[in-house]
């Protein structure tokens, strides 16, 4: 059978080698960890703790009463010693609890199993997403309790589990897929019962054939399950990309979700974070991350516990190969450049690239010559270079009018342009003054 | 040949006097004072008044919608001649205002990183919210520069952007177009301003620029009038109850407070810094 895929897109190189066979080991112990009171979509939290408090493994450290909201909790035992804004990777500083650990790791006395799945219904599957602070682990950290509960009358029948992994250099859902596939099994089931979905179908690209070994033999038992194999191309890890390829379906423009069309899409390391939820009752205090990058000492797949600084995660790795000229949170396509390594883990954490300057040249762009490569490759059906033009030059309501907010950010237009113009920049300009012109109507 | 002609001669002149009888039949009456007040406007159309254009404004006055001050750009002589026009005592309290910058930290003010990208600051802004240490810090490309219709801004050598209060007419895109809402109006007479928006805690400003307000209040210990605050760690002048003494700026420790009748300017700081590293 013919791998899946979807139209637009580029061949991306994906430099996975550097850790694709590498186990996933234990991250670095720290000694403080800065827990921001927003790792996620939606509203931010309160802190729920005092300074000076002493606070355990699995303890609730900030939470809101929003529906769209998860709360965080703490990632080691200690000391409270600060609330206050640190720097977040995503740019500006945040509120963030602070805990020295007193390097015992003890665990929260509630913390204890839920017991066995079969036992458990939606709702105490739903609550258990809630207090667990679980989010979307594939980068956007968008709520897992306000993702398995659609709106009335949507009717949901497909479950799709994301083991697409299109970002180049990330390895972390490929070797929880190779290291753990039944507790990503698990993970899928529990979240298919809170939803009551029937159907499960485990996507990976096809460039990952171990990985697509072990699922198949996870899912074997389940009749309920199988597994997707996509063609390797980016960004086949975007939701609506999936669901067409998969599915056959097409996701309407925003605000249109993969619930219109009966879908919902979860992440391999969501799912795998919820299985251990299950097993052990531990919130999500901590994640799998890749770090890796021609400027690592010892490139890695590490369980790392949220709110590590990434300058620990770097020691650990044995430090520098060589001085980075860039650091980015998540892949090279769309992760979010970094100002520096004192910022912490966070839940939307997928991995840490170090690149060294000739990989972070940014090349002086060149005038637009009109070859429509960008239009070939949007997977949005945008007109990338239009876009761009308007939003330098200022002409923000033409932007509009050509989609600009249907524009995901892949930065598909970017990579092909072969006159490096920084297309995705450009209309995020353009988004972010559609948006604030939007939220000001509204008000 | 003739009969060709005939025929023109003869359409022309059916239509010709149907236009004629339509433009006497369907005339519409305009006020010739909407005339008179578009020529006194200034005739930049640069919507500063929130109407379309100056002959959107012209109309509104005319019709009673506007006031005859509603145009910033123009300033009070402007409004007296319009006022001249609509037959009315010009009644106003509007002062003439200008934009001033926020801040003057630019090559003092530390980079967080280094910016490749489009050279833009709404483009800038959106990369980790800004190259510059500082959250508050003039970013420096200019894009107040590009909306200014009169040519009042430019980025000065200290990279940070600069109103020229001269040519300055108070249409206010600037305050639209900066991504750190950096401008601000002041009344146009007033000489003594405080450069700064920063609103971080003192100990954290001295990391990162030379010349930030760090929030220490000696500003309202030295004001006799009660028109200086700090809220927020950034100190604030109340216009209306400042009489320009500059004592304010005079214990200034950051000499982040302009006091144009004194010479008191931040520039100082800069220029003291340039001579340092040359000598």
């Amino acid at each position: 059978m013919a791998a899946k895929t979807f139209s637009g897109g580029v061949q991306v190189p994906h430099y996975k080698e550097l850790t694709e066979h590498l186990p996933i080991r234990e991250g670095p112990r720290p000694t403080e960890v800065v827990i921001p009171l927003s790792q996620h979509t939606g509203a931010p939290c309160e802190p729920t703790v005092r300074r000076g408090e002493r606070v355990l493994v699995g303890q609730k450290v900030g939470d809101s009463e929003a529906f769209v909201s998860a709360p965080v909790h703490a990632s080691v035992s200690g000391k409270v010693v600060a609330i206050e804004p640190r720097p977040h990777p995503l740019g500006g500083e945040v509120l963030a609890v602070v805990i020295e650990s007193d390097g015992e790791f003890a665990v929260h006395p509630e913390v204890k199993p839920l017991g066995p799945l079969e036992e458990l219904s939606p709702e105490q599957i739903k609550r258990m997403l809630r207090e667990s602070g679980m989010v979307g682990l594939g980068g956007a950290a968008f709520p897992t309790a306000v993702k398995v509960s659609p709106p009335e009358g949507k009717h949901i029948d497909v479950f799709l589990l994301n083991g697409a992994e299109c970002e180049p250099y990330l390895t972390a859902d490929h070797r929880l897929m190779v290291e753990h596939p039944e507790d990503v099994v698990l993970g899928m089931r529990a979240l298919m019962k809170a939803l009551g979905v029937g159907r499960g179908i485990v996507c990976v690209e096809d460039n990952k054939p171990d990985a697509i070994e072990a699922m198949k033999k996870a899912t074997m038992p389940h009749s309920e399950l199988e597994v997707a194999v996509c063609r390797t191309k980016y960004p086949q890890g975007s939701e609506k990309q999936l669901i067409k390829a998969v599915l056959g379906r097409e996701v309407p423009p925003p605000p249109g979700l993969p619930l219109d069309v009966g879908v919902v899409v979860n992440n391999v390391g969501t799912a795998w974070a919820v299985a251990r939820a299950l097993t052990t009752g531990l919130p999500l205090v901590e994640r799998v991350i890749t770090v890796t990058g021609p400027c690592v000492a010892q490139p890695a797949n590490l369980l790392v516990r949220i709110g590590t600084p990434f300058s620990s995660v770097v020691d650990f790795c044995g430090g520098f190969a060589s001085a980075p000229a860039k650091i980015i949170m998540g892949g090279p396509m769309m992760g979010v450049a970094q100002r520096g390594l004192e910022v912490p883990v966070i839940k939307g954490t997928s991995g840490l690239l170090l690149l060294p300057e000739e990989d972070a040249l940014a090349q002086q762009p060149q005038p637009c010559i009109r070859c429509g490569r960008c239009v070939e490759a949007c997977p949005m059906g945008l007109l990338p270079l239009l876009l761009a033009a308007y939003a330098e030059q200022g002409r923000f309501e033409e932007a509009e009018s050509l989609r600009a907010l249907n524009c995901m950010e892949c930065g598909s237009c970017s990579y092909i342009c072969p006159a490096r113009r920084p297309l995705v920049h450009a209309i995020r300009v353009a988004k972010a003054d559609i948006m604030a012109r939007l939220r000001a109507r509204r008000k | 040949m003739i009969g060709a002609l005939v025929t023109l001669a003869v359409l022309g002149l059916v239509f010709g006097s149907l236009l004629a009888y339509a433009a006497s039949r369907f005339r519409v009456e305009r006020d010739p004072r909407v005339d008179e007040v578009q020529d006194v406007l200034p005739g930049a159309n640069c919507g500063a008044c929130g109407y379309p254009g100056c002959g959107g404004l012209a109309e509104a006055i005319v019709d009673g919608r506007a006031p005859v001050d509603a145009c910033p750009v123009g300033g009070p002589a402007m409004w007296e001649s319009i006022a001249r026009i609509m037959g009315v005592e010009l009644t106003t309290d509007r002062e003439r205002m200008v934009a001033k910058v926020r801040c003057f930290g630019g090559t003092l003010c530390s980079d967080a990183f280094r910016y490749r990208g489009i050279e833009q600051c709404r483009a800038a802004a959106l990369v980790q919210k800004g190259p510059k240490a500082c959250p508050s810090g003039c970013l420096g490309f200019g894009d107040c520069v590009a909306a200014c219709q009169f040519g009042a801004l430019r980025i000065n050598r200290y990279g940070v952007a600069e109103v020229d209060p001269e040519r300055c007419t108070g249409c206010g895109k600037c305050v639209q177009a900066c991504p750190r809402q950096l401008i601000h109006m002041v009344p146009a007479g007033k000489k003594v301003h405080v450069l700064c928006a920063n609103t971080v805690r003192g100990a954290k400003v001295r990391k990162m620029c030379k010349v930030g307000c760090l929030g220490c209040r000696a500003c309202v210990r030295a004001c006799e009038y009660d028109a200086i605050q700090v809220d927020n760690n950034l100190a604030v002048i109340d216009y209306a109850k400042c009489t320009e003494c500059g004592a304010c700026a005079q214990k200034c420790p950051t000499k982040v407070i302009e006091d144009a009748g004194r010479q008191l300017h931040p520039r100082a700081v800069h220029e003291a810094a340039g001579r340092e590293a040359a000598s």
